[in-house]
């Protein structure tokens, strides 16, 4: 378990005319996947990089689970957090294995412990070990390489992970694997994640919490859905893109519609006959299924039960602004 | 044939007189430029003109840098040692740098990042990854100083030098041979020596 809490957090980069964090608070519950979005020197690499005390603060106070961290030692600090760069950053003299071992070495676990998590590390992130411990990074491929990059990270059991941008070297359908992949090992771990990225997609499918950022300050927090629906601003809803129709569609969930819903059922209509979509999909795959069967509606469940039906004025409404 | 056999005994003196010589200078410039390196490649500003410095250095001619020493330090090994240690700082120093340089700070951020201390930084990353760059240079330097270290006979240090003079001296090509081909075959053996200790160092990053 692990909540980050930034209280007025300040860098001033020595030079600089203006703060490259400035004034920035913000909460992440435990267990929160948090992307931080934003243009090239909005700041945002530069407060990951406070969080395990890479970049030192010039104002304000950062708590991980309430204790703040200035009181820490920042060695220690980061053996307990999670730490993905920007250009994967394997140790390219080591081995798979021997850069996976960094932080449990660093530990002082015993080699047999060691070995064993290395191996499972690499199955946690679809890797053979037979096949990859002793193998050199550039024997990889980049998007190999990343795994290994997260298995590294992972290795000590951190309860928090910073990640930078770190699918930012990798094609497109590979980057789309690793991002499912994160995910689904957030959803496993329970680790609190903060990630960096200046890509909008990839942003909005990753984040629990979306936070906006702008020269060095927080223009707007909120989840995907609501920052798509109601940018705080014109920057926010530029960046985002919010006035495409299909990428709001994109994050809202036909659970969110159906509670809101005029009726909730009419099975008795035409049983069988239209889509039956779960509540977790969104608005745009439910499109995509209506255009598809030529159905004018789908059937929504929740947790194994009918619990709507909606129609395309209903989804027309939702993304009409 | 037979004049090897007769001179074999001066030869090896000389040649042992010429590894102390060399081996002493290296090893002394080595332990001056390794810090020196360090400190230069972390305090650009200050590193720039020390490096200027140096390089002042090595455009002295070394006849004349051993006879510029005469007048403070006298005849002899130590010297021959002086001048040939501060020959070898400026490629030591330079390469070090390098090597310095040659660690890309995401590398050093990526150590940082996983909780290594700065001597665990420097011992696990920095120094496995830029000693190849180091060597390379510690090679140039040692040749430099096998070869240079020949002129030292010339203020009464002796080694393979004492040879060449001799045999211009006394118009003895034999003698003038033996020492040279002795200054090249102590090169070579460094040269390889050195090669190696790089190689093995190379290996595991770019395996074959």
């Amino acid at each position: 378990m692990a909540s980050i809490r930034f209280e007025g957090v300040r860098v001033v980069y020595p030079g600089a005319a203006r703060a490259a964090v400035d004034g920035v608070t913000l909460a992440i519950p435990s267990g929160c996947f948090a992307v931080l979005l934003g243009p090239s020197g909005c700041g945002k690499t530069t407060l990951l990089r406070t969080v395990n005390r890479l970049q030192p603060i010039d104002g304000g106070r950062i708590e991980i689970d309430g204790r703040d961290t200035a009181g820490l030692d920042p060695i220690v600090l980061r053996r307990r957090i999670g730490y993905v760069i920007q250009a994967v950053g394997l140790f390219p003299h080591l081995t798979v294995a021997q850069n996976v071992a960094v932080v449990p070495n660093l530990l002082g676990w015993d080699s047999q412990r060691v070995s064993e998590r290395v191996d499972a590390l690499l199955a946690q992130v679809s890797l053979d070990a037979q096949a990859f411990r002793d193998r050199y990074p550039s024997q990889l491929s980049g998007g190999q390489q990343q795994r290994v990059g997260i298995a590294r990270a992972l290795a000590a059991e951190p309860s928090m992970l910073l990640m930078d941008e770190p699918f930012g070297a990798v094609d497109a359908i590979v980057r789309a694997s690793l991002q499912q992949e994160t995910l689904a090992l957030q959803r496993r771990t329970g680790a609190t994640i903060l990630f960096v990225t200046h890509d909008v997609d990839e942003a909005l499918s990753l984040a629990d919490m979306l936070v906006v950022m702008r020269d060095g300050h927080i223009e707007q927090t909120g989840t995907p859905a609501e920052i798509l629906t109601h940018p705080a601003t014109p920057f926010v809803a530029e960046l985002v893109d919010a006035d495409d129709a299909l990428r709001r569609l994109s994050v809202i969930t036909l659970g969110a519609l159906a509670a809101n819903a005029a009726y909730t059922t009419s099975s008795a209509l035409e049983p069988g006959t239209i889509p039956t979509l779960d509540a977790g999909v969104s608005l745009r795959a439910a499109l995509g299924a209506m255009l598809e069967t030529g159905a004018s509606r789908v059937c929504v469940m929740h947790e194994g039960r009918e619990a709507a039906v909606l129609d395309l004025d209903t989804l027309r409404n939702a993304v009409r602004r | 044939m037979s004049w090897l056999v007769e001179h074999a005994g001066e030869i090896a003196a000389r040649t042992l007189e010429h590894l102390w010589l060399c081996g002493t200078a290296f090893a002394i410039a080595l332990a001056i430029a390794l810090p020196l390196g360090l400190f230069a490649a972390r305090r650009g500003r200050v590193g720039l003109p020390l490096i200027a410095a140096l390089d002042a250095i090595y455009t002295i001619p070394s006849l004349a840098l051993f006879a510029l020493l005469i007048p403070l330090m006298g005849l002899g090994f130590w010297t021959a040692v002086t001048a040939l240690v501060a020959y070898a700082q400026i490629i030591l120093v330079r390469n070090v740098v390098a090597a310095v340089q040659s660690v890309p700070p995401w590398m050093i951020d990526a150590a940082q990042g996983l909780g290594m201390t700065p001597l665990q930084v420097f011992l696990r990353v920095e120094l496995p990854i830029g000693a190849p760059v180091a060597i390379a240079g510690a090679r140039v330097a040692a040749i430099s100083i096998i070869a240079i270290a020949s002129v030292a006979a010339w203020i009464d240090a002796g080694g393979l030098g004492t040879m060449i003079f001799a045999g211009i001296e006394r118009q003895d090509i034999r003698l003038i041979a033996a020492g040279t081909l002795g200054i090249a075959a102590l090169a070579l053996i460094a040269d390889g020596a050195l090669r190696a200790a790089e190689h093995a160092l190379r290996a595991p990053i770019s395996p074959a």
